[in-house]
């Protein structure tokens, strides 16, 4: 059986740093719980990142973008910088932080609710969701968290639900506007009940039109009818769909800005959530395909709790099927490289512009994920012959550069005496210190998780 | 030092000791070629190919109708009831040519409008998402000559799609801008794999793919810039694909589909992934040289896209879309399928174009002759669980 503390750095954490498993081995359990007795303060290269008003205040505004290319690549040049500092401030914080559990879950609900820089307009706002919508919110109920989500204004930039007008509304009858679907659609099949969860096209229609409204202000975009702080979401009645919606069978009487947020919730406490949340969890942190008794335990506890979410992480740790199943899990190239530069002790900031193209390399770019479902959380996405092979030039590569650590001192530290012969032999046997670490990186106690 | 390439030329002795699953690639039994380009996000195929005969087509679409064939900009013309959207200069070159056939009003059985769900259905080739663990491609290759021995099938991209998983072993290839391991450094990784088959299997599987990139001058070239990544893995499948050795069958994505908002006409959003996968048609159809003549390549999507623009300019998930069947071997110039047509009461629940073909039914049209298989043989292993499924007639030469 895989040794506590290794189950705890490695499935549970982000890998363990040099002595990181003498400190976790004196009580594995309780070193996950403590991370989630209470949000941790951010880490100083997060807490310096911007937020979305002063993001927004810092680009050009949209007439200017309109009227010429200088404006065009500001804005174009803005919104990049602004993504490669994120991308390096969650580097750093992932590389130096104590708390790596809180940290894991932030990955995984950051991944749960997608914006992706895919879509070029949003690039500049991926860290400022993942600071305001989860970071907070990850110890929470799953309600607040699935609210501040859908309304963040870079969701409602994402999914198109900032354009998003009621036909029948002011604005709608006026001019011609309409109904966009996307952030109901998303925000039910990949956010809440799953696709299976029994919703129907005419739901979809529904949430779309209690969503209407909702929307992002933007200097230079309809400023007549949007009133606030130039990058937060309001509430703007002008494009709000009148009339009462029926969502899943129940009435939402015509109320404006309130309809979205009883809506929201009533998602949030649907059985269909309950299941499809349990079990992203389960598989994420035990197996592909995970074992039912632990999915219906979380099931139970986020109906009995409300969606505390902090008490479903509790089931994860007190159970025994995340410590009893052996590392079966492919660690996605993100974890994979966050792990190994943990294991190497680095704690430096990297330049964005290097981590990014690094990951895409390896086929998973940071806040890149090809669709709003996110990356895929099984074995079968990360074991293509192509994804191994990059990972093989990339471990050589930073095997180079780490400089002086010894393999077998590497193994031992992030992945303790667990590791099997035919490994063991290699690392024993290798030509040079960076090869063998090379190899370290490769084996497959140190590929899984 | 030895090359990757000289590693497997070694053989037995070396690799094959450690790679007990190493398969050699194709050889020269099987002449056809197939490339599925799949069009992940839902292509709205009344963009694609407008329907501009159709009496309700310019005030259904509104501001996303076309300007007329002839006008600035507008629709290339097919026959008087379709037209192509401008971007799709090549293929309108190979409709002209006789080979490109079209085929529109096309969906899986799929009626939801869950991407996710559609894409699985669409690769699994059930009757619903899930309903089947490996891809259809996967399950045609031991179908083929050679297909149980030989690794046929080959992905172009960092991720093996769904569509070619399954019990056959399959390649794959990504760009890639590191320098390559040396052949020592492999042997050493593969010995530690002896107890992860897994992991063996991938690794011996993409040192094979290299070596073959290389014999078929495949250079690394780096990421790139997104918008040439999809022409620069066709030119890579367009050389595999002619290697005496190579694989037969290929995979690739072209992406950018999901229009919802800014979807434009000639510019704009689909103009984008429309030009994309216009220049990776002429890529395949260059780097194919003669097997061109041999060869299908075949466009794909999950589902199509609401019939009437959205409030943004773009335009929800729908349900018909249409699909290209192109290549040397297509009975080209024809713009197949039942025209369902647009107004209120044909559209597919009042919103989306209606769906008159199964997209299953086109494919096995292309397969069956193409590598001369039974309706019988592929619906019992490639479109298991609907009996009355028939091939589609008329989609390639006789």
């Amino acid at each position: 059986m895989t040794e506590p503390a290794v189950i705890a750095a490695s499935r549970f954490g982000l890998g363990a740093r040099p002595g990181d498993l003498t400190v976790i081995t004196a009580n594995p359990r309780n070193w996950l719980l403590q991370q989630i007795s209470a949000t941790p303060a951010p880490h100083p290269a997060i807490a310096a990142r911007p937020d979305m008003q002063q993001r927004i205040a810092a680009l050009p505004d949209a007439k200017a973008v309109k009227a010429g290319d200088v404006a065009k690549k500001q804005l174009r040049d803005g919104l990049r910088t602004l993504y490669l500092d994120d991308v390096s401030a969650l580097l750093t914080a992932q590389l130096d932080t104590q708390a790596c559990f809180h940290e894991r879950l932030v990955q995984f609900w950051s991944n749960h609710f997608t914006v992706s820089g895919t879509r070029p307009q949003v690039l500049g706002f991926v860290g400022a969701f993942e600071q305001e919508a989860i970071r907070p919110r990850i110890l929470g109920r799953f309600a607040d968290l699935l609210r501040a989500a859908a309304l963040h204004p870079a969701m409602l930039l994402y999914l198109d639900n900032a354009k998003s007008v009621g036909a029948n509304s002011k604005l709608g009858a006026k001019r011609d506007k309409g109904l966009n679907e996307n952030l109901a659609r998303e925000l039910m099949e990949l956010h809440s009940l799953g696709v299976d969860g029994g919703y129907t096209q005419d739901d979809v229609r529904a949430l779309a039109n209690i969503l209407t409204g909702w929307t992002v202000v933007r200097p230079g975009v309809g400023e007549r009818l949007m009133k606030g702080e130039p990058g937060s979401a309001v509430f703007v009645p002008a494009l709000h769909e009148p009339g009462s919606k029926i969502l899943l069978g129940r009435s939402y009487p015509d109320s404006g800005a309130d309809e979205a947020e009883l809506a929201i919730a009533d998602l949030a406490r649907h059985p269909a959530t309950a299941r499809f949340i349990a079990t992203k969890l389960a598989r994420h942190f035990v197996a592909d395909t995970p074992p039912a008794a632990l999915v219906a335990a979380l099931e139970q506890t986020y109906l009995q709790s409300e969606g505390n979410l902090a008490a479903l992480y509790r089931v994860l740790i007190e159970r025994p099927e995340a410590w009893d199943a052996a590392p079966g899990k492919m660690r996605s190239p993100h974890d994979w490289v966050v792990a190994l530069l943990r294991g190497f002790g680095t704690v430096t900031a990297l330049p964005g512009e290097r981590i990014v193209a690094a990951l895409k390399t390896l086929g998973q770019q940071p806040f890149f994920a090809p669709s709003p479902a996110g990356w895929p959380d099984q074995d079968t996405a990360w074991l293509s012959p192509e994804a191994l092979i990059a990972r093989v030039d990339f471990a050589r590569a930073s095997a180079v550069r780490a400089g002086d650590v010894d393999p077998l001192r590497f193994m031992s530290e992030v992945a303790g005496g667990d590791v099997g012969e035919a490994t063991m032999f290699q690392l024993r046997n290798a030509a040079s210190k960076p090869e063998g670490l090379a190899l370290a990186l490769l084996a497959p106690e140190f590929l899984r998780r | 030092m030895l090359s990757r390439r000289h590693l497997l030329a070694l053989g037995a002795a070396t690799a094959a000791s450690v790679m007990p699953l190493r398969l050699a690639f194709a050889n020269a039994e099987l002449q056809q070629r197939l490339v599925v380009i799949l069009l992940r996000g839902a292509m709205d195929g009344l963009h694609a190919v407008p329907p501009v005969g159709d009496r309700d087509y310019r005030s259904l679409r509104g501001a996303l109708a076309l300007p007329e064939p002839g006008a600035a900009d507008g629709a290339l013309p097919l026959d008087s009831q379709f037209a192509l959207h401008p971007s799709l200069a090549t293929v309108k070159q190979l409709y002209e040519s006789g080979e490109a056939t079209i085929v529109h009003a096309v969906a899986s059985p799929y009626r939801d409008r869950s991407h996710f769900d559609g894409q699985d259905l669409l690769e699994n080739g059930s009757m619903r998402p899930h309903g089947l663990s490996d891809g259809w491609l996967n399950r045609l290759l031991p179908l083929l000559p050679g297909g149980r021995q030989k690794r046929l099938g080959l992905a172009l991209g960092a991720e093996m799609p769904l569509i070619l998983r399954g019990p056959q072993d399959v390649a794959s290839w990504a760009p890639s801008t590191l320098p390559a391991a040396s052949d020592d450094f492999l042997e050493r990784v593969a010995a530690m794999y002896t107890a992860a088959p897994e992991l063996s299997r991938a690794l011996a599987t993409a040192l094979d793919t290299q070596a073959m990139a290389t014999g078929a001058g495949v250079m690394d070239q780096g990421g790139g810039n997104a918008r040439r990544q999809s022409v620069l893995l066709a030119e890579v499948a367009g050389k595999m694909l002619s290697e005496p050795n190579g694989p037969r069958i290929a995979v690739m994505d072209v992406p950018g589909w999901d229009t919802h908002s800014g979807q434009g006409l000639a510019q704009g959003r689909m103009a984008q992934a429309l030009g994309q996968l216009d220049a990776s048609i002429a890529a395949l159809r260059k780097t194919l040289g003669a097997h061109w003549q041999d060869t299908v390549v075949l466009t794909l999507t999950e589902f199509g896209r609401t019939a009437v623009p959205n409030g943004s300019g773009g335009t929800d998930h729908g349900t018909a879309s249409a699909a290209f069947v192109m290549g040397g071997s297509a009975a080209g110039g024809k713009v197949l399928g039942a025209w369902p047509g647009l107004s209120e009461s044909q559209l597919y629940q009042g919103r989306d174009l209606a769906p008159t073909t199964d997209l299953r039914s086109l494919i096995m049209g292309v397969l069956a002759p193409h590598f001369g298989l039974s309706q019988t043989a592929l619906a019992a292993n490639v479109f298991p669980g609907d009996a009355d499924l028939a091939p589609m007639r008329g989609l390639l030469r006789a």
